[in-house]
């Protein structure tokens, strides 16, 4: 429908989103790139020179490098169950008649207003702190010691704090494309007889598979960058119990100060993000057409 | 999909979803309370859900103390100044993908996507580096520049999947009387797309209030936002737990407010039109 000049307009239009998202991306990639070679080190200015492929071999064979790799895949696969499947649940639960459900809509998402810093620092404080906190208290009424959350189970505890804050999201999208299902088709099985499980297995989840699809994408791309959240309460430890490869590179970075290695951790990570995203796009790219 | 149903059953479901809800809005309440009450009653075991002795004193010590004003002008500067940026850049962007889509239109957006799969953590050197060199180190405009950048794919991407639910039909109709391209855009489409563009606007305020990455990397002081002013407050010894909750609650009060007003547009928006 176009002609010759729309569409060259529309290119022009395109553009400026295109080449500053280009800069945006390749200018600091290049960079990257570049240090992920280089000896530099903060503390050390005066070695510098090609470092060959050290730094990456120096985070293949630090025992932290597989620990973080593990606990990376681990939040994002640990936040995503726990979110999808529990999001499944309340929004069933909610989109049931039930008086209020505009108040209540607005109690669920406002864990996803809470910045991640305040959200970690409240749970780690008010909730998790061993003297203080509410569970310690609460261990305390039953007679039970105390548990060290964040020094006993310290991803596990990130990956709840984390659940926390993604919940009302899968929730609400899911809802959302939960209250779009239409009730007839419902009406209809249950009077053919379909059990209540068989309905949910052959007509609503089919129905909420695109819903599923997109909390899969958006969450994947932001949770594979979490950092706030440990940063503000195990700092990747005890040890390096809790640290993802963000955090291992923020600590080369700014607590080593080497540059080279933390560049050499930044180009992994973009390696597995991508391997992540192909295999996303792979299985679900397809759903999120037409 | 609501069905009618038992008033009894009707209770019994309003009592589960209450429930659930409130447990999962309960650390928020928590904090609010706890911003209200003393040092002392703050850490009180068992733990008090309302106490008698209210106080607004650890608002007045954290507003002393901290320079509360000058970060919240710089969140508000940074989050609508970065969202107004990205929207001006977007939205052409956008409705040229919307109308006169290529046939690498799909691959572009995809991309643009991809962009967001980078950590931020992994180019955490060269940004720092830039910006040093640039001189937009702890400036609101560089702030505004790298949160806009950030959050571009995402007004991207939701801007086109509302322009695409406008009937092409209504632009070729008008295009046959004669509207221009700028009329076109002016008085068909924007009245239109006002909407789609109202809840991209909200979602990335709240994306950009509470980025804490940038905001907390890239700051020292001028330019430092509410998200460092929180990480500013994270030493919790002794007593402390009214003043941090009294300094959290300060620092999502806004957007959490903002928020619960614009639910409606926010969660149509979140689903990036996929979901209807």
């Amino acid at each position: 429908m176009a002609t010759q000049s729309s569409r060259f307009a529309a290119r022009l239009m395109v553009a400026p989103s295109v080449i500053v998202l280009f800069i945006w991306m390749i200018v600091p990639l290049v960079m990257t790139i570049y240090y992920s070679f280089r000896v530099y080190r903060l503390l050390s200015p005066e070695r510098n020179g090609w470092a060959g492929v050290n730094n990456f071999t120096w985070f293949f064979n630090s025992p932290d490098f597989w620990m973080a790799i593990s606990n990376t895949l681990l939040l994002v696969g640990g936040v995503l169950a726990i979110t999808i499947i529990l999001g499944i649940l309340i929004a069933l639960l909610i989109d049931q008649p039930v008086w209020g459900q505009g108040p209540l809509r607005i109690l669920v998402i406002s864990p996803f207003f809470v910045m991640p810093p305040v959200a970690a620092s409240i749970w780690e404080n008010l909730f998790m702190h061993p003297q203080n906190g509410m569970f310690a208290s609460m261990a305390q009424g039953l007679g039970m010691k105390p548990i060290l959350f964040l020094e006993s189970y310290p991803m596990s505890s990130v990956i709840f704090i984390v659940s926390w804050e993604w919940l009302p999201f899968a929730t609400l999208i899911l809802l959302t494309a939960l209250q779009s299902l239409s009730s007839e088709q419902l009406e209809a099985s249950e009077m053919d007889g379909a059990s209540a499980l068989s309905r949910f297995r052959y007509i609503v989840l089919p129905h909420m598979t695109r819903a599923i699809t997109v909390v899969v994408l958006i969450q994947t791309i932001f949770l594979l960058g979490i950092f706030g959240e440990i940063f503000t309460t195990t700092q990747g430890g005890p040890g390096s119990a809790s640290t993802t490869l963000p955090y291992m590179i923020y600590k080369q970075a700014v607590i080593a100060k080497d540059i080279g290695r933390a560049a050499a951790g930044g180009i992994i990570a973009v390696i597995l993000a991508n391997i992540v995203a192909y295999f996303l796009m792979r299985s679900m790219g397809k759903n999120l057409d037409a | 999909m609501a069905r009618s149903v038992t008033p009894r059953r009707k209770l019994i479901y309003t009592v589960a979803a209450w429930s659930v809800a409130l447990l999962i809005f309960f650390p928020v309440l928590w904090t609010i309370l706890t911003s209200f009450k003393t040092e002392a009653s703050a850490v009180a075991s068992p733990p008090q859900l309302f106490t008698a002795d209210w106080t607004l004193e650890n608002y007045a010590e954290v507003w002393n103390r901290s320079d509360y004003q000058r970060f919240f002008w710089n969140s508000v500067v940074i989050s609508v100044g970065s969202t107004a940026l990205g929207l001006l850049i977007a939205i052409p962007a956008a409705w040229s993908m919307a109308f006169v889509p290529g046939n690498k239109t799909k691959d572009l957006l995809m991309w643009m996507l991809s962009t967001k799969m980078m950590p931020a953590a992994a180019v955490l050197i060269p940004m720092y580096l830039i910006f040093q060199r640039t001189g937009l180190f702890d400036t609101r405009v560089g702030l505004v520049l790298a949160l806009m950048l950030m959050n571009l794919p995402v007004i991207v991407w939701m801007l086109y999947t509302y322009f695409k639910e406008i009937p092409g039909e209504i632009l070729e109709a008008a295009r046959m009387d004669g509207a221009s391209l700028k009329n076109e855009i002016l008085y068909i489409l924007t009245p239109m797309a006002v909407p789609g563009i109202a809840s991209t606007m909200l979602l990335n305020v709240i994306l950009a209030w509470n980025e804490s990455f940038w905001t907390i990397t890239l700051t020292t002081v001028d330019a430092a936002p509410l998200s460092a002013f929180i990480a500013s407050f994270s030493a919790p010894q002794g007593l402390f737990y009214a003043k941090l909750s009294a300094a959290s609650t300060m620092a999502i009060a806004p957007i959490l407010i903002m928020g619960w007003f614009s639910q409606k547009q926010l969660v149509r928006g979140l689903t990036f039109g996929a979901v209807k």
